[in-house]
């Protein structure tokens, strides 16, 4: 598992990147009411916004943290946005993105250097 | 944030674990451990307790009350002469231009008024008062005192294990009641939608009474967070936000508390700044008016949000004021200002979110049903 400073968790599957966010940021966030989620099939560039999330407080965008194709949403986080809050670290996850450059992976930090990121 | 106001609850805000955060001076609790969303549904199924601490109590005097109320109504267009002693009204300072200055509630205590303005306003208002009524009245602002609401559904019976007496209070009555051995100012109002209780408590006694009620099984503590999206969903202004300098009380849609005698064929008709424009708002009607809106998807249309009367093309028609997520309703809520041709409940039109044009109908307010004890 990698952390980005943006506070998403991108874990590797097979030759796709799952990608979500993590606990401490859905905490900071609060209640999530709103998630738009990209389309299967788009090509995306690193740091380009692809989803939103809305809380009951204010909206964050959601960054793709590598270049690659989206190849699978999580699309019941549409209907069940709270999803984000009860299980950010698995089951809310957003989308599975198909690397481009793999190596990209290699400048995030992993489980520990996030921990000590996040004080 | 160094110099942030305290309210005299800001311990135990503290010791409850509250999330605090700078709002008009002050250092307030926008959301306990439980979170917006649970703090919200709680106030509406059971009881949630608010420190509103921060906003002005003010003492108007004048030897009588009514002498108090005449001069006041030199200020607002409310019928402040005719409310009975121990009862409580809505009302809003105007300007010159029509204008809402402030908004705000007003009670008779008998030999004076009482006032409780917004904190944001609170300094403005009391200078305002003083330079206009004095010396003939006295505008003493109360510092010493706390001020809570208790509301929802079950805050009568949370209140009344401190005194039954307030059971028997009706929606808007205005009463001196000891709870728990301390004299409190006591109003069956609140500014959620729901049945409750405004309290304003002396300092020192305010957090053993808070205490008291949030040991209760029925009683939570609620933030400003839920407060605003409680507010929202009953269709109710955030000066500021809603109302301000520059909107009339008739563009508001605020037309319901200015009472008759004070309109333009009543016994004490005007005699308020800007009752000119208001006069002409009220003869000839207003280009916009306040609505409520009800979003068709999911996306939250927050304060700023522009509005179109199509999908495409065309100037905007008017603008968000508030708006984000109504717990209660399940879906997103707003209000804000159309054209009067757009103003119908039931019209469709649409909100500009990130680009895109989503469609908002027209809907009526409250958006969720007021559930006030009559």
């Amino acid at each position: 598992m990698k952390y980005t400073e943006e506070h998403e968790w991108l874990r590797v599957e097979g030759d796709v990147v799952v990608v979500g966010i993590t606990e401490h940021a859905s905490e900071q966030l609060g209640d999530v009411v709103f998630v738009e989620l990209p389309e299967a099939g788009t090509e995306v560039t690193k740091d380009e916004e692809v989803c939103v999330i809305e809380s009951v407080k204010a909206a964050s965008d959601i960054l793709a943290p590598i270049d690659g194709e989206i190849v699978e949403v999580n699309e019941p986080l549409v209907d069940e946005p709270g999803k984000v809050n009860d299980d950010p670290m698995e089951g809310a996850w957003f989308f599975k993105i198909k690397p481009s450059d793999p190596s990209q992976m290699d400048d995030y930090m992993d489980e520990n250097a996030y921990k000590e990121f996040i004080g | 944030m160094g110099d942030l106001k305290r309210t005299p609850l800001y311990d135990l805000h503290v010791e409850l674990g509250a999330k605090m955060v700078g709002f008009a001076g002050y250092d307030m609790p926008v959301q306990y451990p439980l979170g917006v969303m649970k703090e919200h549904l709680h106030c509406r199924g059971a009881a949630g307790l608010f420190d509103v601490s921060h906003m002005g109590q003010v003492a108007l005097r004048a030897g009588s009350y009514e002498a108090a109320a005449k001069a006041f109504e030199t200020l607002v267009p409310q019928d402040v002469m005719g409310l009975g002693a121990g009862r409580q009204r809505y009302g809003f300072f105007t300007n010159d231009a029509g204008g809402i200055e402030d908004d705000l509630m007003f009670a008779n205590r008998g030999d004076h008024l009482f006032v409780v303005v917004n904190a944001a306003c609170k300094e403005a208002d009391i200078a305002r008062m003083t330079a206009a009524l004095s010396p003939d009245v006295t505008v003493e602002e109360i510092t010493g005192r706390a001020l809570v609401a208790l509301q929802g559904p079950a805050a009568e019976t949370a209140l009344a294990r401190l005194n039954p007496a307030v059971v028997d209070m009706a929606f808007m009555d205005f009463t001196e009641v000891e709870l728990d051995g301390v004299a409190c100012w006591v109003s069956r109002s609140g500014y959620t939608g729901e049945d409750g209780y405004e309290i304003s408590i002396p300092e020192a006694d305010a957090e053993g009474i808070c205490r008291k009620l949030l040991a209760m099984e029925e009683v939570e503590g609620i933030g400003l967070g839920a407060r605003d999206s409680l507010r929202l969903e009953g269709g109710l202004c955030l000066y500021g936000n809603d109302i301000d300098a520059s909107t009339s009380p008739i563009e508001a849609a605020l037309t319901w508390a200015i009472q008759k005698v004070r309109r333009a064929d009543g016994d004490r008709a005007g005699g308020f700044p800007g009752a000119d424009r208001i006069f002409g708002d009220l003869a000839e009607g207003v280009a916009r008016k306040r609505v409520g809106l009800a979003p068709t998807g999911r996306a939250p249309m927050r304060a700023g949000t522009q509005l179109f009367a199509a999908a495409e093309g065309g100037e905007p028609i008017g603008e968000v004021t508030s708006g984000g997520f109504g717990p209660t309703y399940e879906g997103p809520v707003a209000m804000g200002y159309v054209g009067t041709a757009q103003a119908a409940v039931g019209t469709e039109i649409f909100g500009e979110v990130r680009g895109k044009r989503l469609p908002v109908t027209v809907a009526k307010m409250p958006l969720v049903p007021a559930n006030f004890k009559r």
